[in-house]
């Protein structure tokens, strides 16, 4: 519990930071035993080998050939055409991604856009992480049949763009967005990896940082360098991903990662390489360096934002930074299956938590960064002054996105890449 | 008509679970072996090129966890014998009518999910745990000591989720131990270690075998224990066939480091079974 223990915080009843005593409030409050729980299986849960499951996807890889579409010819108009409503709408997700109610299957927002629009919304938290979905999915997409879901969640990366490349994806009517084109914030318009929205709006946000103990660091930490400091030895750790590692570390040795050639990738990987030689890394991390990091395992770690927020506010010591030489904005993104059964209720759901009400009641329970700045006048004010929640406009200009690889690309990124994090 | 039906009788038998292997084990091998010699990416698709070259990018590429791989399984496995052998000796022999109880313990964690076991060791051990944090504040330890993130912590692991594999074998082995056998040694002036070392053990050897394909295999191409207790420097070769596959989505690399994986662990376990002398090994275990 960082937060000042005012008054004003005690009024609010089923928000977990309320005011008060913690133990006390953890047994009567069941969102509090969630805020307590929830950083320990964060959203990025990558339980890599449970995506195993969807190995099955391997026996379909041998049918592959020649599956691009152009998806740049992806006629939003003609996909439009004669769509309506179903009534209906199955919403695919990640776990602890949506506001929660009295019970763990209660959605207080979902119920809200069911009362307006008498829309259903079979809500299932089925994505553990990026790929293992994809390779679950792909073979139906493949095969031109409906996966089930309306709606998906996507981060921008590279199975997002394969997504896209493959044409799997619907194209977006904006004249059926008007909440999203008035209400996202500029930093998530447009992005460099689905340029003009064309397939995906944001869901929430996140940064990737520096996370540190500052009593066992001894000191501020401001740069990138700091992960390298042996002074730490043992005691680092960095995420083993394809994806934030190599950007991070692309930015660290000062190259915008969108600009940066395969001879950057070379000496962003060295300078790794010798971090991990002089045995200053403990482990490449996936979601566990949060545990790692509260429990004293870790000193300072590469982190997500959303992680660290939650474990400030129930009360490990912890900071985040982004880091001077700059830090990484990724985004999980709404998309509609272009073989979706009902798009026409997941784009009415899309721009439905666009309005700053709803947005504030997810960013409430989720903890990441909102597409729409206007949620923080909707949401208590320990949260709105979070920067982790509303970064400041100088946050944002330090963060960057991570490179969009072609697939040729792609391979020699992840032969210069995958030896650092996987020795 | 009775009798061609009697002598198809054992096909008849074998059938359900021939299917059963040709759907599920051949089928999908051949079609591994079909995708590690295409070429091409997710995207644009794969085509039928049957480039070889893909191997040898394999083992060039991984070599260091190839080697350590069936380094780190050989001595989880021999760690595992050392363990498993007096315990299984000692419930074979000494403990009476609570054996079947003693096996229900031995066996009692394994009902517990492999991952949440491999998981909750992360926990017990980490470096200001519940172990290393007391004996560290006890000055027993120093204070950058630590297991987890180590070679050690991975082989330990192995040792620990595969140890009932080596077990049971062991045990199943020196419970049909004739006792009259030992009794015989025994007159014949034989003392307790020649009535080991000459009747039990090798009568037990089966097992031991037995045990030793069961552990060594699976531990080998085994990725949750480096996944979770590792650090940097033990990754396993399972490890890289699950990134190669998920995340890079490079099947061809990923079917070929497999048929590799099980080609060398064919062919150490043809080895292994020659110097052991497999005549032996089958005909005690006829008996």
């Amino acid at each position: 519990m960082t937060q000042p223990d005012t008054p004003g915080d005690t009024g609010r009843s089923g928000n977990h930071r309320s005011g008060g005593d913690l133990h006390a409030a953890a047994l009567a409050d069941p969102a509090m035993l969630r805020g307590l729980t929830q950083a320990r299986f964060g959203r990025r849960g990558l339980l890599r080998f449970a995506g195993l499951a969807g190995g099955a996807a391997f026996l379909a890889a041998c049918g592959v050939s020649g599956e691009k579409k152009d998806s740049a010819g992806a006629d939003a108009a003609s996909f439009w055409k004669d769509r309506t409503k179903a009534g209906t709408l199955d919403f695919a997700n990640w776990p602890l991604y949506m506001d929660v109610g009295s019970t763990d299957a209660d959605h207080p927002s979902l119920d809200i856009f069911t009362k307006e629009t008498g829309i259903k919304v079979t809500y299932r938290e089925v994505i553990q992480d990026n790929e293992s979905f994809f390779a679950q999915i792909r073979p139906t997409l493949a095969a031109g049949r409906s996966i089930g879901y309306d709606l998906m969640v996507l981060t921008n990366g590279i199975t997002l763009s394969r997504v896209m490349q493959l044409g799997y994806l619907a194209p977006l009517d904006h004249a059926r967005l008007p909440t999203f084109a008035a209400n996202a914030s500029p930093s998530v318009k447009n992005p460099t990896y689905d340029p003009g929205n064309a397939f995906t709006i944001p869901w929430q946000s996140g940064l990737t940082g520096i996370a540190y103990n500052p009593a066992k660091t001894g000191r501020e930490i401001t740069s990138y360098n700091d992960l390298f400091d042996p002074k730490f030895a043992g005691k680092v750790g960095m995420f083993g991903d394809n994806q934030d590692l190599p950007n991070l570390a692309l930015l660290g040795i000062g190259v915008d990662p969108a600009k940066s050639t395969p001879d950057d990738w070379k000496k962003a990987a060295a300078k790794l390489t010798a971090q991990r030689r002089d045995g200053i890394v403990r482990k490449y991390y996936d979601q566990s360096y949060i545990d790692a990091l509260a429990g004293g395992d870790l000193w300072i770690s590469m982190a997500w934002s959303g992680d660290v927020y939650q474990q400030i506010a129930t009360g490990t010591n912890l900071k985040f930074v982004v880091p001077a030489e700059g830090g990484l904005l990724w985004t999980d993104n709404m998309c509609i299956p272009k073989t979706a059964p009902h798009p026409v209720d997941a784009i009415s759901y899309m721009d439905f938590v666009y309005r700053p009400e709803i947005a504030g009641m997810l960013t409430e329970y989720i903890n990441y960064i909102t597409p729409v700045p206007k949620a923080a006048e909707h949401v208590p004010a320990d949260l709105a002054k979070s920067t982790l929640l509303f970064p400041t406009a100088d946050e944002l200009s330090r963060v960057s996105r991570f490179r969009v690889l072609t697939t040729a690309e792609e391979t020699v990124w992840n032969r210069i890449f995958q030896p650092v994090y996987q020795s | 008509m009775r009798r061609r039906a009697g002598a198809l009788a054992p096909y008849f038998l074998v059938l359900p679970g021939g299917l059963w292997l040709a759907i599920f084990f051949v089928v999908p091998m051949a079609v591994m072996l079909s995708v590690s010699l295409q070429t091409g990416n997710v995207v644009d698709g794969f085509t039928q090129t049957f480039d070889v070259g893909v191997y040898a990018d394999a083992i060039t590429t991984y070599d260091t966890q190839f080697i350590r791989s069936l380094i780190f399984g050989l001595i989880a496995t021999v760690a595992t014998i050392l363990l498993a052998y007096p315990m299984a000796y000692w419930i074979a022999f000494h403990a009476g009518r609570n054996k079947s109880n003693y096996l229900f313990l031995v066996l009692l964690p394994f009902f517990v999910s492999f991952v949440i076991r491999t998981v909750s060791w992360k926990f017990l051990l980490a470096d200001d745990g519940i172990v290393l944090g007391n004996l560290k504040d006890a000055g027993l330890l120093p204070a950058d000591f630590h297991v987890l993130a180590t070679s050690f912590a991975v082989v330990a692991g192995l040792t620990y989720n595969f140890f009932p594999f080596m077990l049971l074998p062991i045990y199943v082995a020196l419970e049909r131990v004739d006792p009259r056998l030992l009794e015989a040694a025994d007159d014949l002036y034989a003392n307790r270690r020649g009535v080991f070392g000459r009747v039990v053990l090798p009568l037990s050897m089966p097992g031991v075998f037995a045990g030793f394909l069961l552990t060594f295999v699976p531990a080998t191409s085994d990725f949750v224990n480096a996944y979770v207790l590792g650090g940097t420097n033990t990754t396993m070769i399972g490890n890289i066939i699950q990134t190669t596959y998920l995340t890079n989505a490079d099947y061809p690399l990923a079917s070929a480091v497999s048929f590799i994986l099980m080609a060398v662990l064919l062919v150490g376990i043809f080895v292994y079974a020659r110097l052991l002398g497999t005549r032996d090994v089958l005909e005690l275990s006829a008996r």
